[in-house]
């Protein structure tokens, strides 16, 4: 019943009486170029000369005014992370508005600033900080497909902005608008941009099915071997996985003790290796608070983070994740907004943040970045299984008017695995299309 | 100097890992399935447990005891539906209940005389979807009825059809020679060897202990996986005692005699299975690592249609032969496997290795094998609690022997496995 109506919503008819339409999202696809030309590159900031460097590298022709563009704008790149007075700001508006007028379908609008925590004068960090706010509002103005999304730098070097930009340009980020990304001085290579994973042997619990499926598809995609993890009752699906993407398979629960062991073992004997891992495997066990039991809640903080700390112990010692390497978490906006009925899953993803930010800094000397990415709503089994109209509103409320695909969340995660994103650890990147909860 | 074709020393084969389905009693879960479906079902995930994704294997060899004649390429058919690459040959064995087993048998030899460097051996029975054929007499019109040049031969061959001949004829257990069925047969030989009912409900209850405690240590979580919503063996009774064995009234036999029940004779089963087996060499470019070497295997036929020996003795006659040829004493294991497929069997197996006038007089041997270690035979539970289909039961044995005995370390392990025809295959693995 609840499909039909879905149909319907999305039907021809619904269109011609007014029910709006979400845009089609332009997706990442390998060998496609990062956006539509022209990008627009603006502003006085030190990043702007290297950025447009390297977007014509990439294949694209950028311009350096509004007038140079003959038609419409793919893409707006504005550097004010030289800005240091609130006066500064208002080059956002004369360079940005009229190409923001001109742009395309499923256009981008990143701006680069300089993160304010690492600034001391305070008339400084006011204007940098303004730049958060000029950023989410318009990603809620912008329609049809476009983001806007903030670089903040952390120093002068520009292989991190670069990877952040290239990422907010593309596809990969379709779902990923009114988000803020650190860069600092980490720096990496992708030494093939269509295959940037080649050669890394990937971990992804909970690749059964729903998002850690896409993962595990996109991992694979960008040239990683991946060894899908899931519980053994979900073998067969898990086995589906893995001959599709032509990883292994490894029956296990997260929850056991010597998963992390377990996992490290797999991976270095059989692949030679661990670069990268993605802790996904998630359970939701809702009820009131005041009805919470035992079970749920445990099961849900074991599963969702106990696990995750366990399992690292093993992944970060010696001989298993490599120098490099890469963990990404799956948290959620539940962690940071909270969700009635959810304080149980709450918690474990709020700890999920917790974790990533105090982890990164400790294996920081080693190469390793931990991030977590927090998906909104994402149209799953999972989220298919949410009566029909608590459905439809989830699905809409956000600057996107649309439900995440499991494959958005994926390519933010593959990002993030990419050795070109060193630069960017310790951070939680929502993949949400700017959810209204917890904005 | 011409070079001269050497001839190649034989090579050690590896067995490498396995992989099931749960084994489910027939017409539940498995009743819509065919033997394709889960033959395809097992190489696929073992395929995916060791990365064979679009691998050319050099060969796959299985087969079904139960087999519809459209499957006359049943393995080769399967190949071509699973993830291994399409390139890949294969053919069918059929053994009865040694299928699986010969399966392994057969590519290890490959693989020893460097013919092929790794093949899986499987083995699939569905009791379920077995294949029903039309009577003999209705077969026999039909195809005069083929024969036939003119309309008026036709009508005049279709004419000769009865009512009787639409009964279709269902396989049964039955073998051919002596129109006995395999626990009748069994009967026979249990009350010959006065194997005593509380014994089969104790080596029973032993079956579905060891197996249930095996699925809860997690031994099968890189064995088995799951199939059309089954995640364990559906014929496991965890809590099985003798107490509620002994409570079972007798199937087969007659009379005072009859010990055999339904509680200590295999079910009618569905399932399939999957092993990895390769070459030392092929394991190390594959990162993978051997779980136990196919060491040596014999095969024996017993005379039970004109001879008096009962039809499941042969693996009674051919471990004697393998123990000989391969200078070992009957002791000289750390783990045993004899094919549950009737406690009594295990039991008169075991007592006829004990006994000093048959091991003189029907296997020639100067002494008794003697007795074995209870504890080490069928430790991680067989055919009584796990069901019996009967090619795949074979594969089940060799892939959980084989990491049993790496995980305790090393060692070595019997395999003994009985078939219809009074045959019996049986296998030295050591790690
Ligand atoms: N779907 C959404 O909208 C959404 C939103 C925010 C966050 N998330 C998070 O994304 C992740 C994936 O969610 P999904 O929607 O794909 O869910 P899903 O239920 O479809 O998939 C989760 C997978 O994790 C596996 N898993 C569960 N417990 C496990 C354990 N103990 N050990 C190993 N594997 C285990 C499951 O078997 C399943 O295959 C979860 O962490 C979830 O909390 C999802």
């Amino acid at each position: 019943m609840s499909d039909f109506l879905s149909t319907l919503i999305g039907s021809p008819v619904a269109k011609r009486v007014g029910v709006p339409q979400p845009t089609r999202l332009r997706r990442y696809e390998p060998g496609t170029p990062l956006c539509d030309s022209p990008v627009l590159v603006a502003g006085e900031g030190r990043f702007a000369a290297s950025l447009s460097e390297s977007l014509r590298a990439a294949g694209l022709v950028t311009v350096g005014s509004v007038e140079e563009a003959i038609d419409t704008i793919g893409a707006v790149v504005l550097d004010l992370s030289s800005a240091t007075d609130p006066e500064d700001l208002d080059a956002l508006r004369v360079l940005g508005a009229p190409a923001v007028k001109r742009l395309r379908t499923n256009g981008r609008v990143v701006v680069i600033g300089t993160d304010p925590a690492t600034l001391t004068d305070v008339t400084e960090v006011a204007t940098q900080r303004a730049l958060e706010g000029v950023v989410r509002s318009l990603g809620k103005e912008l329609r049809r497909g476009a983001t806007a999304n903030l670089v903040l730098a952390r120093g002068d070097a520009s292989a991190g902005a670069w990877s952040a930009v290239g990422f907010f340009l593309s596809g990969r980020s379709a779902y990923v608008d009114g988000q803020v990304v650190r860069v600092d001085a980490g720096a990496g290579v992708d030494d093939d941009p269509v295959k940037p994973l080649d050669g890394r042997v990937a971990v992804v619990t909970g690749a059964a099915r729903g998002i850690g499926a896409d993962i595990a598809r996109v991992l694979a995609r960008d040239g990683a071997t991946v060894v899908a993890v899931d519980v053994p009752s979900a073998g067969d699906a898990l086995a589906r996985v893995a001959n599709e993407v032509g990883g292994t398979a490894l029956q296990l629960d997260v929850t056991a003790p010597d998963t992390g062991t377990r996992i490290v073992e797999h991976a270095v004997s059989r692949h030679g290796g661990l670069d990268i891992v993605v802790h996904n495997a998630g359970i939701t066990r809702d009820k009131l608070f005041v009805n919470m039991d035992e079970a749920r809640w445990s099961s849900v903080i074991d599963v969702n983070l106990r696990s995750i700390l366990r399992m690292n112990e093993a992944l970060l010692g010696e001989g298993a994740l490599s120098e490099g390497g890469r963990i990404v978490c799956v948290a959620s906006i539940a962690g940071i907004a909270g969700n009635r009925g959810q304080t149980n899953y709450g918690a474990s993803k709020a700890g999920v943040i917790g974790l990533v930010t105090a982890l990164a800094d400790q294996v920081r000397d080693r190469g390793i970045t931990v991030n977590a990415v927090a998906p909104g709503f994402i149209e799953t089994e999972m989220t298919a299984r949410i009566p029909f109209a608590t459905r439809e509103i989830g699905r809409r409320m956000n600057s996107l008017q649309q439900g995440g695909k499991p494959k958005d969340v994926a390519e933010a995660i593959a990002w993030l695995s990419q050795p070109g994103a060193a630069a960017v650890t310790g951070q939680v990147l929502r993949v949400c299309g700017q959810s209204l909860l917890g904005a | 100097m011409a070079s001269q074709p050497r001839p190649r020393a034989p090579r050690r084969a590896a067995v490498l890992g396995g992989n099931r389905i749960p084994f489910a009693r027939a017409n539940g879960p498995y009743a819509k399935a065919s033997n394709q479906d889960m033959l395809t079902a097992a190489v696929d995930g073992l395929v995916a447990r060791f990365g064979l994704a679009g691998e050319r294997l050099g060969e796959v060899v299985a087969g079904a005891v139960l087999k519809h004649s459209r499957d006359f390429n049943l393995t080769r058919e399967t190949v071509l539906g699973t993830r291994l690459d399409p390139r890949t040959p294969a053919y069918d064995v059929q053994q009865a209940c040694g299928t699986g087993l010969e399966a392994a048998i057969l590519v290890a030899n490959k693989i020893a005389l460097g013919q092929i460097d790794a093949g899986i051996a499987g083995g699939v029975d569905s009791a379920s979807d077995a294949p029903i054929a039309v009577s003999e007499g209705l077969r026999q019109t039909m195809l005069a009825a083929n024969r036939a040049k003119t309309p008026a031969q036709r009508a005049k061959a279709l004419a000769g059809l009865r009512p009787g001949h639409f009964v279709p004829s269902v396989p049964e257990n039955l073998e051919p020679r002596t129109g006995l069925s395999m626990g009748e047969h069994m009967a026979l030989t249990a009350a010959q060897w006065g194997v005593i009912r509380e014994a089969q409900d104790e080596l029973a209850a032993a079956s579905h202990r060891n197996l249930a405690s095996a699925w809860d240590r997690g031994f099968f979580d890189d064995l088995v996986t799951p199939y059309l919503g089954v995640t364990k063996d559906t014929n496991l009774r965890p809590d099985s005692t003798v107490e509620k064995l002994s409570t079972l009234k007798p199937v087969f036999g007659r009379g005072e005699g009859a010990t055999m029940t339904a509680g200590n004779s295999t079910p009618l089963t569905d399932g399939a299975s999957a092993v990895l087996l390769a070459s030392e060499e092929w394991a190390a470019e594959h990162r993978l690592t051997p779980l136990a070497w196919l060491v040596d295997a014999e095969t024996a036929a017993v005379d039970y249609v004109h001879g008096d020996e009962g039809l499941l003795m042969a693996p009674v006659y051919a471990v004697p032969r393998l123990l000989a040829r391969n200078g070992l004493t009957l002791q000289d294991f750390d783990l045993y496997e004899i094919h549950e497929a009737f406690a009594a069997t295990v039991l008169t197996t075991l007592k006829a290795w004990e006994d000093p006038d048959f091991c003189r007089e029907r296997l020639g041997l100067d002494a008794p094998l003697g007795a074995i270690d209870r504890a080490r035979l069928n430790v991680n539970g067989s055919s009584l609690a796990a069901g019996h289909p009967f090619a795949a039961t074979g594969g089940r044995i060799v892939a959980s022997l084989a990491k049993q005995l790496k995980d305790n370390g090393g060692g070595r392990g019997l395999i003994s496995i009985c078939a219809a025809g009074g045959q019996g295959v049986v296998a030295i693995l050591e790690a």
